[in-house]
């Protein structure tokens, strides 16, 4: 057995403190934990062995609180190539080609330095997508910040912001797209969620799995340094008050660097000399020789004093632990490495040999002339704990009061401009005009774009993909979670975070294809949190079942709390569709005077949860929305079809706000030299609720309201005609607002609010 | 007509130059390395816009020591003709082959979005193309684009006719549009001999019809007239 660890005294390192179950503790091994290390070994762990371990097994790296639930979501379609499990998932969109995304969140570093975290959880998400030998065309993503009037809210949107401007834009890859909500659950802890999706041939894609024994391992990228040390642990607690301390676990990002990597990877798997790559992410060399050598069934020895180093006299612990950014490990065919160096040292990379695989199944270390770890590779990973944590109930939202929620004044429109200015529903072009959306020259559309950044605003986001057929393809793209809903109802929320990503890509005229999930909860071991994610995942998997839109990709990101108080369930969904012909792809903005305006699926009969009573009542209360899967597949299918047919000139999903929200924003959207499209609004106030959020439902423009009615009938989709077209003016009853004025107040309030106004 | 569009570490709009270049001359460019050493068989060099070395020290700072720039420098002097976007224009300005300098905008954010232009010199040069009507409205992407001239630098522009844009709004007025602190709103320039242009918007990102916005496209077309 060589199952020692020999230590003697070349290093000339001080010595290292004592392996205790103490030690452990702090390093966020629970005492059975420990115990099993013990086990394990058939020894008391060296200092960095049981650094290994505890990141390992942290919450972040093992999902050992989650893994039994994920495993509930349904994974695989006829056109899913890789599901969850690799760096992130593939679909195949045709013609040899594949889309490779998946979403990160960076929430826990983002609050302690906003500007790095942010920064890094962006580079992390496309190195994750560019490791399976994808160019990143799009990132987008969804965040969640405090109260507004919050002391450190300004703050943190100010550097989160710049810090996906900073590191996105650098890397020239165009951010689409995202969602931002304000809420005081996110006090304590915000969320910064980051998709990233790219472009690869089916045929060149490349996988951690696959290594063998006796091949080069190899260390290409930027140095090691001593920063993000733990990081997969810190983020793996929560936060109590003073956690800024934590600084020196947040990594720092130099996204100049990602780009000569993203170049230099893109060049080496051109040709056929890796055999399997891993980037270095959380827990860096540590997770990243693991799970090379478990997903290759081998073993890993490594030559720790090759590691290219920043700093002096490292240690192994360190090296190992250290979640300095830019930095990949790949496994070469054997005598690809000089081929391989020459294209790194064209992008002025460092390129070291760190060590070589090898058939025991073990992990092991040397440095400075001594062993510093030997751990077998299986049961660190296999024997990492599973819990399945005690679920009690999910808090109850308040009741609606029955006595009901009149208009205030009597006025529809004075309602509407609330909800329109309130801070989820103003425009956050003071955020997205930092991001570079048209780098690349394939953007068509941004979500969220309300004038000609683009050209066009559109549910979701459209890139083009180059191709050399007649008609060009696209990709649509969509964040989209209701906290508050999944707060109520963590199922039906669930569902609806997947049901709106489904419509947004239906509204464009694409085909949903498959989602990531970003699942951001508090603290896995109170039962009524467990109950949440639980919950949540079920609405997942009930809804990705029913519209046969697979889960490929995901991350967990749990206790989000601080000092108890956990943040609102949010589960985000990335979903993925495909138009076959960008040039039918469908905006938002009504284009055309007097034309009909047509609401798709049923009325809206249900105030809970709806930012009407949030923004105009004050009050958070009621049940979430039910989402009836089957009419969101319906009606989803409906609407692609008449896209897709060139029955209509614009289409908008009804969600946030409800019916009346969305008329604005098709409204707003139509801005253009000749001024804005209005609407004249055949609605009884008193009929139909307008600002209930019911799902599966949308707005659409038609030139040819008979022909469209009588398709309706014909495939028994419900639509309500709700009035026609008209410049500058929303009027409804005896009320009217003009298009301009309801803009102006939706731009002004993020601006304002930034400038402390 | 042959063209290069230089490729720095760092360069990322090479592609959408490429491809507006392509879509109005009908011919592909050469992406040039930045370790080339000579450029003597183009008509047409472009230095595209990106984060070349990052933005470190100063915008186009280091990438103005490449090994190739001093062969564009000896292009410039040659009067091959030459046009830089963004960061090209920040490279172009660190080599002093165009007057003034380049801040960081006067928000402190990078700022993406579409702005007016008017072109300001409509005779024999790059921008005579657009004569017939001078306002463009083309995007512009970045952080550092606050152009900057002293009262000399700024008269001799005048003097020899080398603003080449200014911002402007969208019926041409030059006193407003002005959203990074410009100097007299001045967007893009010259040199003296009207044979180097850089301009800090993209019009290449306003070219090809799913951009949904052509109004690049008379510039790219006086681009090439002046190489025939």
């Amino acid at each position: 057995m060589t199952n020692t660890v020999q230590k003697q005294s070349t290093s000339p390192l001080p010595p290292e403190p004592a392996v205790t179950a103490e030690l452990g503790a702090e390093f966020g091994l629970n005492a059975e934990e420990y115990q099993l290390v013990l086990d394990i070994l058939g020894r008391t762990p060296t200092f960095t062995e049981i650094g290994i371990f505890s990141v390992m097994w942290s919450e972040h790296c093992s999902y050992k609180s989650s893994r039994l639930h994920l495993k509930k979501l349904p994974t695989s379609a006829p056109w899913v190539i890789q599901g969850p499990g690799e760096n992130a998932g593939v679909i195949d969109i045709e013609d040899g080609q594949a889309a490779v995304f998946k979403m990160e969140s960076h929430n826990h570093p983002s609050y302690i330095e906003p500007y790095q975290g942010a920064a890094t959880g962006v580079g992390g998400i496309m190195r994750d997508v560019f490791t399976m030998g994808a160019r990143p065309v799009a990132n987008m993503n969804a965040l969640r910040f405090g109260d507004p009037s919050h002391p450190k809210t300004r703050h943190l949107v100010d550097g989160v912001v710049a810090g996906i401007s900073g590191y996105g834009n650098c890397m020239g890859v165009p951010t689409v797209g995202g969602e931002t909500n304000f809420h005081k659950s996110y006090n304590g802890n915000i969320l910064v969620n980051a998709m990233c999706v790219g472009l690869a041939e089916q045929d060149k894609i490349y996988y951690a799995t696959g290594a063998k024994p006796d091949m080069p391992i190899v260390y290409v990228g930027a140095k090691t340094g001593r920063d993000g040390i733990h990081g997969a642990t810190m983020a793996s607690a929560e936060f109590e008050d003073g956690v800024e301390g934590n600084r020196p676990t947040v990594q720092v990002g130099d996204p100049f660097t990602e780009k000569l990597l993203l170049e230099a990877c893109l060049e080496l798997m051109q040709e056929d000399d890796i055999v399997s790559i891993q980037d270095m992410g959380a827990a860096g060399l540590t997770s990243s020789s693991v799970e090379i050598a478990d997903k290759g069934g081998i073993g890993v020895v490594l030559e720790l004093d090759n590691v290219p180093q920043r700093e002096t006299l490292m240690s192994p612990y360190e090296l190992m632990l250290s979640e300095s950014q830019e930095r990949m490990l790949m496994i070469l065919k054997p005598g690809s490495e000089d081929k391989a160096k020459a294209i790194f040292d064209k992008w002025d990379l460092d390129f070291a040999v760190i060590g070589r695989t090898t058939d025991d199944k073990h992990l092991k270390l040397n440095m400075y002339g001594q062993s510093w770890c030997d751990i077998p590779v299986p049961p660190l990973v296999d024997e990492s704990p599973i819990y399945d944590r005690p679920q009690g109930d999910a808090p109850k939202p308040a009741t609606l009061d029955a006595a009901g929620y009149a208009l205030p004044n009597g006025s529809v429109t004075q309602a509407l401009k609330t909800i329109m200015t309130a801070p989820d529903m103003a425009s956050k072009r003071w955020i997205w005009e930092q991001y570079d959306s048209l780098v690349m020259g394939e953007t068509t559309a941004s979500a969220g774009i309300s004038d000609t950044q683009s050209g066009n605003a559109a549910d979701a986001a459209l890139v083009r993909i180059p191709s050399q057929n007649k008609t060009t393809k696209a990709l649509a793209i969509s964040t989209d979670c209701t906290p508050r809903y999944c707060f109520a109802n963590p199922f039906e929320g669930g569902k609806q975070a997947v049901a709106e990503t489904y419509r947004n890509i239906s509204a464009t005229g694409a085909t949903p294809l498959a989602i990531t999930n970003n699942l951001n909860f508090g603290n896995p071991e109170r039962p009524d949190i467990m109950a949440q994610f639980v919950g949540g995942i079920e609405g997942i998997g009930a809804a990705a079942s029913a519209l046969d839109y697979p889960v490929v990709s995901g991350n967990v990101s749990l206790y989000n709390e601080t000092s108890g108080e956990a943040i609102f369930p949010t589960p985000v969904i990335g979903g993925v569709g495909l138009i076959r012909d960008a040039d039918k792809a469908m905006g938002l903005a009504f284009k055309e005077m007097d034309e009909t305006i047509i609401m798709i699926g049923d009325k809206g009969t249900d105030l809970g949860q709806s930012l009407y009573l949030r923004h105009v009542h004050g009050v958070e209360a009621g049940e979430a929305p039910v989402v009836d899967l089957t009419k969101e597949k319906q009606n989803g299918s409906f609407i692609r079809k008449i896209i897709s047919d060139q029955l209509i000139s614009s289409c908008h999903d009804v969600s946030d706000g409800g019916l009346l929200c969305a008329i604005a924003e098709m409204a707003m959207a139509s801005k253009s030299e000749a001024g804005y499209v209005g609407a004249s609004l055949d609605l009884d106030i008193n009929e139909e609720n307008l600002f209930a959020e019911d799902q599966a439902r949308y707005v659409v423009t038609t030139s040819d309201s008979m022909s469209l009615a009588a398709l309706c009938e014909k495939e028994n989709i419900p639509y309500t005609i709700v009035g026609t077209t008209k410049p500058s003016t929303i009027s409804i009853g005896d009320e009217a607002i003009t298009v301009a004025d309801l803009h102006e107040a939706n731009e002004a309030w993020l601006p304002n609010y930034m400038k402390g106004v | 007509m042959k063209t290069a569009i230089i490729v720095f570490p760092g360069t990322n709009r090479e592609k959408d130059m490429a491809d507006a270049l392509e879509h109005i001359s009908g011919h592909r460019p050469k992406l040039i390395w930045h370790k080339e050493t000579t450029l003597d068989n183009y008509d047409l060099i472009v230095l595209p816009g990106g984060f070349s070395y990052g933005d470190y020290l100063r915008c186009g700072a280091m990438a103005a020591h490449s090994p190739i720039m001093k062969e564009v420098i000896r292009q410039a002097e040659r009067g091959t003709r030459i046009f830089g976007v963004c960061n090209g224009f920040q490279m172009l300005v660190e080599t002093q082959i165009l007057p003034g300098a380049l801040l960081r905008n006067n928000s402190l954010k990078f700022i993406c979005k579409h702005v007016h232009l008017k072109a300001e010199n409509l005779n024999d040069t790059m921008t005579k193309q657009l004569a017939s009507s001078p306002i463009i409205h083309v995007p512009v992407a970045h952080g550092d684009g606050n152009y900057f001239a002293n009262d000399n630098i700024l008269n001799a522009l005048k003097e020899h006719n080398q603003i080449a844009f200014r911002y402007c709004d969208k019926t041409g007025d030059i006193t407003k549009g002005n959203f990074n602190g410009s100097t007299d709103n001045i967007a893009g320039v010259y040199n003296k001999r009207k044979t180097v242009l850089g301009m800090m918007p993209h019009p290449e990102n306003a070219i090809l019809d799913h951009h949904k916005n052509t109004s690049g496209t008379g510039l790219f077309k006086g681009i090439l007239d002046q190489l025939s």
